[in-house]
């Protein structure tokens, strides 16, 4: 397949889907309970696998559907899994993150939708309308994970904040044509790498402060906060 | 070409057999005795490349889409001379001197290092090999001067060398950025053919001159000349101070004559003021200096700073078109280059003799040493005639040459240049003047009169390796003196390629006469002054031998030496005291403060005397605490939360984004 045309039927189910992951991002930023939290994030992954599957679809790029697979097993079932394990081991399940501001963190997360679509889409506007509005609203995606992890204190919470991010950098790599498939599962991989040492980290610090809240680890290297 | 490119591996590997044979006797010979065979061949390649058209090479290694391309033009080839003679001289020299080393290891494996990186500046025809070359250069030669790192002073040194380095490699950098365009033509070739527009091309040359001058000791980036030269060992001060500085006088060249192309005439002006302020300064300073070799480090920046009076006059020739004059002008330069090269070493090859014989560097501690040391003072003695610039030496002929570029000047219309070129003119007279002053207060304090201390008295002759290094070089100095006409034809094809002129050729007048311009309008003839100067002298010791009744030695008249302490000698600081007080009082705010008891009271009186350094006090001093104060003020950021840092990272992110969004 050659140029989509800009309203066509997969133009739009390609912009709903990508539309849908900045609404999940959204969905994020203001949970404060963990599990909830970490079911929004297998839920995140889910619309991800859709959308890169949808673009293998469009895209006539059979190799997109591994992406997919990929996103679908390890993001969407495996991360989320491990990470409620681990909400459940360390007896985190019950417990309500102050979450402070969440009107203002909202806020923050439409301004950050606003500047990615102003910065994005003037400089990407001779390329296919679909990887544009992709690459848009990936690079919101992003900045919302960003803006999560700047916002919480839970180590928990900025995994998946790491997390949401790093399937915004999924979507923006799938919606442009012709990234090969190594670079996406090496991506996938690093990210596996990633939480397992994060994962690692989080049962040390719980053994050694009795929390996970960053803030203890800041208290002990004796910084100002 | 294919010599240098084999010539450069073998110098690697002999660092390598540096590291491995330091600790062994043999170890300095294979070493210094490798450099000084793969330096001959060096300068082989040089003489070669001057004739030769210009060859291209290009090697499979480095980054993989640029590779490693090389060139060998007339102006590779000029220096590619410069660095085997004066390689080569101080490997001879080193032969003998490198067995008063205590710790061989710290510069046996640099050395050669050191000659190949060099080596690889002057052939480079990318900027990655360029900087490559320019960077490993700075690094081994930082090494070299760290090799005594436990004497006081010698870690501050390396470290301020090390702080001009990268700075000096950064604006050079940046040089080479702008130049490459954004399309990223990095190799030499497309930068040629590239002619950025008048702006760029203005900030290019002024950060090459940055970026090339803080490596020659251009004012005000000299500063680290007189630190790392008395602190590396005496045959590395002379390889840095004759050769490395010469590498970045070709660095200028490389950049400004040739990658960048036409330039407008202020850049001339720009280049001449810089210059003439640096010969002025510099000598000034090594007239107020005791340590002899930060006096010899001194006058380096001077004679820089006669060099580069040369490269302005040419640039500003080259800008209004009048060809001629550049070639005259730039033959200048480059020929001064040469000849500083060779008194220069031989001048620290003899502070490296007197080193190793008195153990001291304060001029004030030494004296008598003509009668201890008969060839070193022989052979200094040649070297101070030199860079004072008398004839026959060499250094008058360069220097009389850099005056007959500025004198010949057609009248000119651009307002900066008719300042400029008288003012240069004195500025280059004044430092001649000062440094015949400054060098006459070297040799007398250190050779003449009588030991000022014990090491003094009982000096020893240096070896017959060092001897012949110096002896071999003040030959050489006689030798372009009094034929500088071999020098300006081999460096007419240089001259040629950039600036698109030639001097008239030399020699093709039978007595060896030189005419810069036309044998009308003024003429120099070595041989003649050789002669007439061999004449007189023998005339002279002919007539003295006849009319006296031999030498007789006896009791000083005792007038002059009431007390027969030697300290009542004349000294180095009260030579320099009356021209300290007509241009220190001003430009180094110098003054003295004598103490004298009054009657009846036993203390010593006392003259104490104060210099400051202008650059350093209002340029480096008022930048450091700048450095240090935003440094403090950094600090606090070393102990913030991980979400502060993530919250940095996010903010630095959306502002960029926003700018990015405004821009557009």
């Amino acid at each position: 397949m050659g140029l989509v045309a800009p309203h066509g039927l997969s133009f739009d189910v390609a912009h709903m889907l990508a539309g849908g992951l900045v609404l999940v991002s959204f969905m994020m930023l203001y949970q404060d309970r963990l599990t909830a939290l970490l079911h929004v994030l297998a839920l995140h992954a889910f619309v991800l696998a859709l959308s890169v599957a949808w673009q293998a679809y469009i895209q006539d790029a059979p190799h997109l559907y591994i992406a997919a697979g990929i996103a679908l097993v390890f993001k969407a079932m495996l991360v989320p899994y491990a990470l409620r394990r681990m909400v459940f081991q360390m007896g985190l399940h019950r417990e309500i993150e102050t979450v402070g501001g969440v009107g203002i963190t909202m806020l923050a997360g439409i301004a950050l939708v606003a500047l990615s679509l102003e910065v994005m889409l003037p400089v990407t506007a001779h390329t296919d309308p679909v990887a544009r509005e992709d690459i848009a609203l990936a690079l919101s995606v992003v900045l919302i994970g960003l803006l999560m992890m700047v916002t919480r204190r839970n180590a928990i919470s900025q995994v998946v904040g790491f997390m949401s991010l790093e399937n915004g950098i999924n979507l923006a790599a799938t919606g442009a044509r012709g990234m090969p498939l190594v670079v996406e599962i090496s991506v996938a991989f690093s990210v596996l790498i990633a939480f397992i040492v994060i994962g690692v980290f989080l049962f040390r610090i719980r053994e050694r402060f009795d929390t996970i809240d960053v803030s203890a680890l800041d208290r002990s290297r004796g910084g100002q906060r | 070409m294919t010599e240098v490119v084999s010539i450069v591996p073998a110098l690697f590997v002999l660092a390598l057999a540096g590291v491995l044979t330091a600790r062994l006797p043999a170890g300095r010979v294979l070493i210094y005795g490798g450099s000084l065979v793969l330096c001959a061949g060096l300068l082989l390649a040089g003489f070669d490349a001057l004739t030769s058209p210009v060859q291209h090479l290009r090697l499979p290694l480095g980054l993989p889409w640029i590779g490693t391309n090389l060139r060998l033009d007339a102006l590779s080839g000029f220096f590619l001379i410069i660095l085997g003679l004066g390689g080569g001289g101080a490997s001879l020299f080193a032969l003998g001197y490198g067995r008063h080393e205590h710790h061989p290891e710290r510069v046996l494996p640099f050395f050669p290092a050191f000659l190949a990186a060099m080596a690889i500046v002057l052939v480079a025809d990318d900027a990655f090999t360029f900087l490559f070359g320019w960077e490993l250069m700075s690094l081994t030669s930082w090494a070299l001067v760290m090799a005594h790192h436990g004497e006081a002073g010698n870690a501050r040194a390396g470290f301020v060398y090390l702080i001009m380095a990268t700075f000096s490699g950064l604006a050079l950098l940046l040089a080479f950025g702008m130049l490459a365009g954004p399309l990223g033509g990095y190799a030499f070739d497309s930068m040629r053919a590239a002619h950025p527009g008048m702006g760029t091309a203005a900030v290019i040359l002024v950060v090459a001159l940055i970026g090339a001058g803080s490596k020659a000791g251009l004012v005000p980036l000299h500063v680290w000349l007189p630190l790392a030269h008395p602190a590396a060992p005496s045959h590395v001060s002379a390889l840095m101070s004759g050769v490395m500085t010469k590498i970045a006088v070709y660095g200028f060249i490389r950049i400004v004559f040739d990658l960048l192309g036409p330039n407008q005439w202020w850049a001339g002006t720009v280049v001449l003021a810089l210059g003439g302020i640096t010969a002025v300064l510099g000598v000034l300073h090594a007239l107020m200096e005791r340590d002899i070799k930060r006096l010899l480090a001194y006058s380096t920046v001077e004679n820089i700073g006669i060099v580069f009076i040369g490269l302005g006059l040419a640039l500003a020739f080259r800008a209004t078109g009048f060809q001629a004059g550049a070639a005259l002008a730039l033959t200048a330069a480059l020929f001064h280059a040469l000849n500083h090269t060779v008194f220069k070493s031989l001048l620290f090859f003899g502070a490296g003799a007197v080193l190793n014989a008195t153990g001291a560097r304060d001029m004030e501690t030494m004296g008598g040493l003509i009668h201890r040391m008969p060839r070193t003072s022989f052979a200094f003695l040649a070297g101070c005639v030199a860079i004072a610039g008398l004839p026959p030496l060499n250094g008058f002929a360069s220097e009389w040459l850099t005056l007959q570029a500025i004198l010949v000047h057609p009248e000119m219309s651009e307002w900066g240049l008719k300042l400029m070129i008288p003012v240069d003119g004195a500025a280059l007279a004044l430092a001649a003047a000062l440094a015949a002053a400054c060098f006459v207060r070297a040799f007398g304090i250190v050779f003449l009169g009588r030991p000022r201390s014990e090491a003094a008295a009982q000096a020893r002759e240096t070896d017959s390796w060092s001897a012949t290094a110096m002896l071999g070089f003040a030959a050489l100095c006689l030798l372009a003196g009094i034929f500088p006409g071999v020098a300006i034809d081999a460096i007419a094809p240089v001259a040629r390629g950039l600036t698109g002129a030639r001097m008239p050729e030399q020699l093709t007048d039978a007595w060896m006469t030189i005419a810069p311009v036309a044998a009308s309008r003024s003429s120099y003839n070595g041989l003649l002054v050789f002669g007439f100067v061999t004449a007189s002298i023998l005339l002279t010791v002919a007539v003295v031998h006849r009319l006296s009744r031999g030498v007789r030695r006896g009791p000083a008249w005792d007038c002059g030496f009431p007390d027969p302490t030697t300290a009542s000698q004349y000294s180095g600081a009260s030579f320099a005291q009356p021209l300290r007080r007509v241009f220190a009082t001003v430009v180094f705010q110098a003054g003295e403060t004598v103490t004298m008891p009054p009657p009846g009271d036993n203390r010593p009186a006392s003259i104490v005397r104060r210099i400051r350094d202008p650059i350093w006090d209002t340029l480096y001093l008022p930048l450091g605490r700048g450095v240090g104060w935003v440094a403090d003020r950094a600090n606090k950021m070393q102990f913030l939360t991980i979400r502060r840092y993530l919250g940095f990272v996010f903010g630095a992110l959306v502002v960029l984004l926003m700018a990015l969004t405004i821009w557009q």
